[in-house]
C-alpha cells in the first residue's frame, strides 16, 4: 500500500462498535471474500426494508465520500470475522483511527492493508469534533513517519514496527514465512511423540 | 528470573525471531469451522500451497448447524459445509461433519475428545478460543488470513502481550456460578479493558472452579479484550486433559512472577448477574436497577447509556426483576456442556415453563445430549415445556442458523455477547448463567435464582 492514507474522515463516536455490527451474520455465509461492501455497517446505513436511514452518518454529505473513520473505544471488540475488514474495505474505509481496538481486529486490519492508528483520547476528541463539521475534515495519515495531518494540525500516532512495517511492504505473510521453514522443521524435531497432535479422522 | 504462565507458554513455541519485534509461534493444534475458513483454503489455492501437517488441525460444523434437523437449513449454509468438508478430504484433515458422533460447539467438542493439555498452543478462528486457558494451555482467535499462515506453515506471526493477574479469592456465596465470576470481572475491568493483555485467572474462587466453569471464565475473557486467558493446571486440569503432555514445564506462573496490571476481586460479594445493556460490560446484581443516564459524568457517557437503554426498551430505575421476558436460551461454547444443563435442570425439575416464554435447549454437543439423555436431563427440560432440540451447535447465540430472534424480542440468555442485533436484528439479550436463565424461563421475569431455589420469589 501506499505509506500516506489522504481521505475525508467521518465521526462515528460509539464505543465498543463490535465485529456483529460491522459486519452482520447474514452476510458471513460465503466462501469467497469478495461482495461484503454492502455489508458493512449494514444495521446503521440500512432499515430492515433496505432503505438507507438518512440519520446514520455514512448516508449524509459529505460523508458519503468517507474513506476514514474516527472510531470510540474498543472498536472492532467481538467475533474474529475477517470479514469485518473485507466488507470496510470493499466499501472504501483505508484507515480507521481510535484510542484501542479490539486484538483480532487489529490483527486482521495489519493482514489485509487497513491502516488503524492509535491516537490519545484528547486527539481522537478532537477529530470527532472537527469531522463533524459539515465542510468535512480531510486528514492524511502518514504511516511512514507515524503522524496525522489535518487542516494546520499534526498529531503523532502509535503503530507497533511490526504493523508498521507489513503496511510499508504489502508483502505476503504465508509466503514470507515460509522463508523459515528450516527453523520451523527443527523446532519440530524437539517435540517429543507425546507433543505431536494427531487427530482421529 | 521469575516467568509467568503466559511468558512460559511463548517461551516454550517460540521458533524465531522475525524483523519489528514480531515471532514466529508454533501451533501445536488448530480448530477450523465452516464460515472462518473457507477463503483460507481458497488462498492456499491460490499461492500453490499445500497444508503443512494435516494431523494437527480439526474442522467442527457449528456455526450454521441446523439445531431442529440434522440437514442444513437452507442453500447457503449447505455450500459451507460441504465446502469445509470438500477442503478436509483434500487435505487429509479430520471433519466432524453432520451426524458425526463428535460433531458439536468446538470449544466443547475439543475438550471433550481429550484434545487439550496443559501446556499446548491453540489457534482457531473463533474469539472464544480462550476457552482453553482454562487447562493452562494458549488458546486464541485468528482471522481467515491467519488461519491460511497456520495451514501452510504450522505457525503464526506473534507479538507478545503485556499480562494482567485477575485475582477472585474467598468463596463464592451459594448459588453464584463461575458465569457470574467472569461477568463481574468484565465489569470492573471494562468491556475494552484488556486490550493488549493476557489475562490469568488465579484465587482459591477460580481454582475451587470445575473444569466446566473454568472454561466459562476463560471463554469470555475475551469480552473483556483479552487476546488469551490463562488458569495455572493443577491436579484437576491434568486429569481432564487428553493424551497428549507437554511436560519440560511447570504449567504455572513463579512465584514472584510480575505482571503488568493486576486487578483483586472478593468473591463473596459477586451476586447473580445480568446484562441490561449492549456491551458485556453493562451489568448489574440481579437485586439491582437498570441504571440512570442522570448519574453519568460526561455527555458522551450519558449519551452511551442512553442509546442503549433504548435499543433494549428499558426505562431507568426499573428493577431488574420486572424485566418481563419473551424467550431463554441456553446453548453457546460458554454455557451448554453436561454441568451447565445439570445446573438448569436442577432449577426446571418439577416445574413449567411461564406460558408466554419460549424456551430453547441446544446442548453443546452431540456426546453432551447424549449424556444428558443417559440422565434423564432431557424428560426434565421437555415436561416443563422447553424445546430440547436434537442437533447440536452454536445456534441462537450469534443466530447463523435459522434460530434468529425477533425485532424487539427479549431473551434470557446463557451466552456471552449482549450486542446489538447479536441474536437477531432489533433482539434485546440479558446474559446470565444458565439456572438463571432457567429460572427466568419458569418465572417469566428476570430473577433471583437463590430466591427461586428457596421458593420466595
Amino acid at each position: 500500500m501506499p505509506s500516506t492514507v489522504q481521505g475525508l474522515a467521518a465521526p462515528l463516536p460509539t464505543a465498543n462498535v463490535d465485529t456483529d455490527v460491522i459486519m452482520p451474520k447474514r452476510f458471513l455465509v460465503t466462501i469467497t471474500r469478495a461482495g461484503l461492501a454492502d455489508g458493512a455497517l449494514a444495521d446503521l446505513r440500512f432499515d430492515e426494508t433496505g432503505k438507507r436511514q438518512l440519520e446514520f452518518v455514512l448516508n449524509q454529505t459529505p460523508w458519503d465520500d468517507a474513506s476514514i473513520l474516527i472510531v470510540g473505544d474498543n472498536f472492532g471488540c467481538g467475533s474474529s470475522r475477517e470479514h469485518a475488514v473485507w466488507g470496510l474495505m470493499q466499501y472504501g474505509i483505508r484507515g480507521i483511527i481510535g484510542t484501542s481496538f479490539a486484538g483480532i481486529f487489529f490483527d486482521n486490519a495489519r493482514k489485509n492493508g487497513l491502516a488503524l492508528p492509535v491516537v490519545g483520547p484528547d486527539v481522537r476528541d478532537q477529530l470527532l469534533e472537527l469531522a463533524g463539521h459539515s465542510e468535512g475534515l480531510e486528514i492524511t495519515i502518514d504511516i511512514g513517519s507515524r503522524q496525522l495531518f489535518y487542516e494546520d494540525q499534526t498529531a503523532a500516532f502509535t503503530m507497533d514496527d511490526a504493523t508498521r512495517t507489513a503496511l510499508l511492504k504489502d508483502r505476503d505473510d504465508t509466503l514470507d514465512s515460509l522463508k523459515h521453514a528450516d527453523a520451523i522443521r527443527q523446532f519440530e524435531a524437539g517435540l517429543t511423540e507425546t507433543m505431536r497432535v494427531k487427530v482421529a479422522q | 528470573m521469575s516467568r509467568t504462565l503466559y511468558d512460559k507458554l511463548v517461551d516454550a513455541h517460540k521458533v524465531c525471531d522475525l524483523p519489528d519485534g514480531d515471532m514466529l509461534v508454533y501451533v501445536d493444534f488448530h480448530i477450523m469451522n465452516e464460515y472462518t475458513s473457507p477463503q483460507a483454503f481458497s488462498g492456499l489455492e491460490q499461492k500453490g500451497l499445500k497444508v503443512w501437517r494435516p494431523e494437527a488441525h480439526l474442522s467442527v460444523v457449528d456455526h450454521v448447524k441446523a439445531t431442529r434437523q440434522r440437514a442444513p437449513h437452507n442453500a447457503a449454509s449447505k455450500l459451507l459445509i460441504d465446502n469445509l468438508e470438500a477442503n478436509c478430504r483434500k487435505h487429509g484433515i479430520a471433519f466432524y461433519g453432520l451426524g458425526d458422533p463428535r460433531q458439536g460447539i468446538e470449544h466443547v467438542v475439543v475438550p471433550e475428545q481429550g484434545l487439550v493439555a496443559p501446556g499446548m498452543l491453540i489457534a482457531c478462528g473463533d474469539s472464544h478460543t480462550t476457552t482453553y486457558g482454562a487447562f493452562g494451555a494458549l488458546g486464541f482467535g485468528i482471522g481467515t488470513s491467519e488461519v491460511e499462515h497456520v495451514l501452510a506453515t504450522q505457525t503464526l506471526r506473534y507479538k507478545r502481550l503485556k499480562t494482567m493477574l485477575v485475582n477472585v479469592e474467598g468463596a463464592l456465596a451459594p448459588g453464584v456460578t463461575a458465569k457470574d465470576i467472569i461477568m463481574k470481572v468484565i465489569q470492573v475491568v471494562g468491556a475494552g479493558g484488556a486490550n493488549g493483555y493476557a489475562v490469568e485467572f488465579a484465587g482459591d474462587a477460580i481454582f475451587a472452579q470445575s473444569m466446566a466453569g473454568r472454561m466459562t471464565i476463560c471463554n469470555m475473557a475475551v469480552e473483556l479484550g483479552g487476546r488469551a486467558a490463562l488458569i495455572a493446571a493443577d491436579d484437576k486440569a491434568y486429569r481432564a486433559s487428553g493424551q497428549m503432555t507437554f511436560d519440560a514445564e511447570t504449567w504455572a506462573s513463579d512465584e514472584g512472577a510480575e505482571y503488568d496490571s493486576v486487578f483483586n476481586i472478593d468473591a463473596a460479594g459477586i451476586a447473580p448477574l445480568v446484562s441490561w445493556g449492549t456491551s458485556p460490560d453493562q451489568s448489574v446484581a440481579i437485586d439491582g436497577m437498570v441504571p440512570d443516564v442522570s448519574a453519568e459524568t460526561t455527555p458522551k457517557a450519558k449519551a452511551a447509556l442512553a442509546r442503549a437503554l433504548d435499543y433494549m426498551g428499558l426505562e431507568p430505575g426499573q428493577a431488574i426483576t420486572d424485566i418481563q421476558i419473551d424467550s431463554a436460551f441456553i446453548g453457546s461454547c460458554t454455557n451448554s456442556r453436561i454441568e451447565d444443563l445439570r445446573a438448569a435442570a436442577e432449577v426446571v425439575k418439577g416445574r413449567r415453563v411461564a406460558e408466554r416464554v419460549n424456551a430453547i435447549i441446544v446442548p453443546g454437543s452431540v456426546f453432551t445430549k447424549l449424556q444428558a439423555e443417559a440422565e434423564g436431563l432431557d424428560i426434565i427440560f421437555k415436561e416443563a415445556g422447553f424445546d430440547w432440540r436434537p442437533e447440536s451447535g452454536c445456534s441462537m447465540c450469534l443466530a447463523m442458523n435459522d434460530d434468529i430472534a425477533l425485532e424487539g424480542e427479549r431473551l434470557a440468555s446463557s451466552t456471552n455477547r449482549n450486542f446489538e442485533g447479536r441474536q437477531g436484528r432489533g433482539a434485546r439479550t440479558h446474559l446470565m448463567s444458565p439456572a438463571m436463565v432457567a429460572a427466568a424461563a419458569i418465572s417469566g421475569h428476570l430473577v433471583d435464582v437463590r430466591d427461586f431455589k428457596k421458593g420466595t420469589a
